[in-house]
């Protein structure tokens, strides 16, 4: 179980933007997180990442409390899940090639060049990138290109957990459709959970297991 | 690549509107823009050529709304960008567009900014808080568009600031402003407010529901529809098939560079659907339809396969589809869906 017990969270001394949401996510279970924009979601988003450390209350995951927070988790807690974003461009390093960009979180964690390299081609392959493609840097490649980049270097470490924060927002159909594929497939391989978080109420009905309203997870 | 003649007869698909909106019928024969084989090539800094807008022709009627719709990477913002004169220097463009009598293609720097950009073609941008400036308020900055394009001062100046913001649905009593005081629905008006002070016959509408939330997608295409239908011409430039269903009447689709399909807006999103199989794959991969994505990615522009480039990715693609399929009877493919069938 991924768990998000009661969270408050927000920035510097500010009022927060998130308060007291719950939410429970099950193992190989797609819950998708529907709400307007600036309420709060994409922050919550980052908590269940374990990018973004709660004023108050508890990630659970698998019964284990995520302790030892800094601004983010361990990175040894983080790799059990991935997270893609809205706008590849804000997350994307601008200086890496795309088989980079892939393969640093196997790098962050110990793995070998060589093994980084050949397990980011594979990850690579399964998001539909291949051949010259890797070798170009951010700004040379399309919005799709890079979010499928996105997406691989979200799953380049098998995590238990994905998020998706508005992963396709600004995408085409077509494009949405693929990456939303490549999820699916990654799930029912590895029986991975995923929190969506979007605005779109067609499209993660039609992608997730269940639909959560934010008005009924968080306190206004 | 020479541009076809220009035909004198009224713009293409004018009927649509004038059927289906009364109160534009006094609009139809205003041809506003008039787009005949447009071609953008950028050369590389290797010495290749890549054509990102290829041989596109189109017009665009008062009180119509086109979207040109496609895939990032499409082409779209390009042609976007040479319409608006906003192409980098490694661009060179053929053809002709013509927007209320003035050809923008070649046309120096002067008379962009003297006679169109805000005078001809309105541009109502993407991310609006953005684009507008963070540090003033949304009356000054509407101030001061008014007497950069209309040499008003005083009481005349702010008198047009306000027509524009009422016109735009921006409410007077939000005027003093910042921008980030704003909410995503009323920075959208402040920035269309911005693009109609010039009374521009041309808004250009650049993906302007990207990141937005359905509700607020709605509300900005249904703006765009009010200003269509009271005698502007917009062009909506968008991957959002649900804003295009929402605003236009026509629908041109741009695949690697080239308009591979222009429709009725009533015929694409009805029951007869696309033509095209590259359209019809777009239209499938919706999550209310079959949520399908179209198999592979699309081709690089500097790389087109020759012929049709979506034969890689065509489940019609046959022989015959090693010839570039013109664009024919508003769609160009050698196998089109059969409307008659
Ligand atoms: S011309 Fe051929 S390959 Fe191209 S879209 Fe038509 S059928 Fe497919």
């Amino acid at each position: 179980m991924l768990e998000l017990r009661d969270i408050t969270a927000g920035y510097d001394r500010r009022e927060p933007v998130v308060r007291g949401a719950s939410l429970t996510v099950a193992p190989g279970e797609a819950v998708g997180l529907l709400g307007p924009s600036g309420c709060g979601k994409s922050t919550l988003a980052k908590v269940a990442a374990l990018l973004h450390r709660p004023a108050a209350g508890q990630v659970v995951i698998d019964g284990e409390p995520v302790n030892g927070w800094r601004h983010a988790a361990p990175r040894t807690l983080r790799t059990a899940v991935g997270v893609v974003f809205q706008q590849p461009r804000l997350s994307a390093d601008p200086r890496l090639r795309l088989r980079e960009l892939i393969a640093e979180p196997l790098r962050a964690v110990g793995r070998s060049r060589a093994e980084a390299a050949a397990r980011a081609l594979e990850t690579a392959e399964a998001v539909g990138l291949t051949g010259e493609l890797l070798g170009r840097r951010p700004h040379e490649v399309s919005d799709g290109q890079l979010q499928r980049a996105c997406l691989a270097r979200a799953l380049v470490l098998r995590p238990s957990w994905l998020v998706c924060d508005e992963m396709t927002a600004m995408l085409d159909a077509s494009t949405t459709a693929a990456l939303v594929n490549v999820v699916e497939d990654y799930r029912r391989e590895h029986r991975a959970g995923l929190l969506a978080v979007g605005h779109d109420r067609v499209l993660l009905d039609r992608w997730c297991d269940r639909t959560v309203e934010w008005s009924r997870i968080a306190q206004a | 690549m020479t541009a076809p003649s220009t035909d004198p007869s009224p713009a293409v698909g004018t009927e649509t509107p004038a059927a289906s909106s009364a109160s534009s019928a006094s609009f139809v024969a205003l041809r506003v823009l008039a787009v005949r084989g447009l071609s953008v090539r950028f050369t590389m800094r290797d010495g290749r050529h890549v054509a990102a807008v290829d041989d596109v022709t189109f017009d665009l009627a008062a009180g119509e709304c086109l979207a040109l719709v496609g895939e990032s990477g499409c082409g779209k913002s390009v042609l976007a960008s040479a319409l608006l004169g906003l192409l980098p220097a490694n661009a060179r463009t053929a053809g002709s567009a013509v927007v209320d009598g003035v050809e923008l293609l070649g046309a120096g720097e002067r008379t962009l900014a003297r006679t169109v950009r805000g005078r001809r073609i309105g541009l109502v941008p993407q991310s609006p808080a953005a684009h507008l400036t963070p540090v003033r308020t949304v009356g000054a900055q509407l101030a001061e568009t008014v007497r950069a394009l209309t040499g008003l001062r005083g009481t005349d100046a702010r008198d047009a600031a306000l027509t524009a913001a009422a016109r735009a649905a921006f409410p007077a009593g939000h005027l003093d402003r910042y921008p980030h005081e704003l909410s995503g629905g009323l920075a959208q008006r402040a920035a269309t407010a911005i693009a109609l002070v010039g009374d521009a016959p041309l808004l250009l509408a650049d993906e302007p529901t990207t990141g937005l939330d359905r509700e607020l997608v709605d509300h900005t295409a249904d703006e765009l529809r009010r200003h269509a239908d009271e005698g502007h011409a917009i062009l909506l430039i968008t991957h959002d098939l649900a804003a295009a269903a929402r605003t236009a009447d026509r629908v041109a689709v741009m695949y690697a560079g080239r308009i591979v399909e222009i429709a009725s807006a009533e015929a694409f999103f009805g029951s007869l659907g696309p033509r095209h199989p590259y359209a019809r794959g777009l239209l499938n991969a919706l999550p209310e339809r079959e949520f399908a994505p179209i198999p592979g990615l699309p081709p690089e522009l500097g790389d087109l396969p020759a012929g049709c480039a979506f034969a890689p990715r065509c489940p019609r693609a046959d022989d015959a589809c090693t010839v570039l399929p013109r664009l024919a009877g508003g769609v160009a493919c050698h196998h089109p869906e059969d409307r008659h069938a």
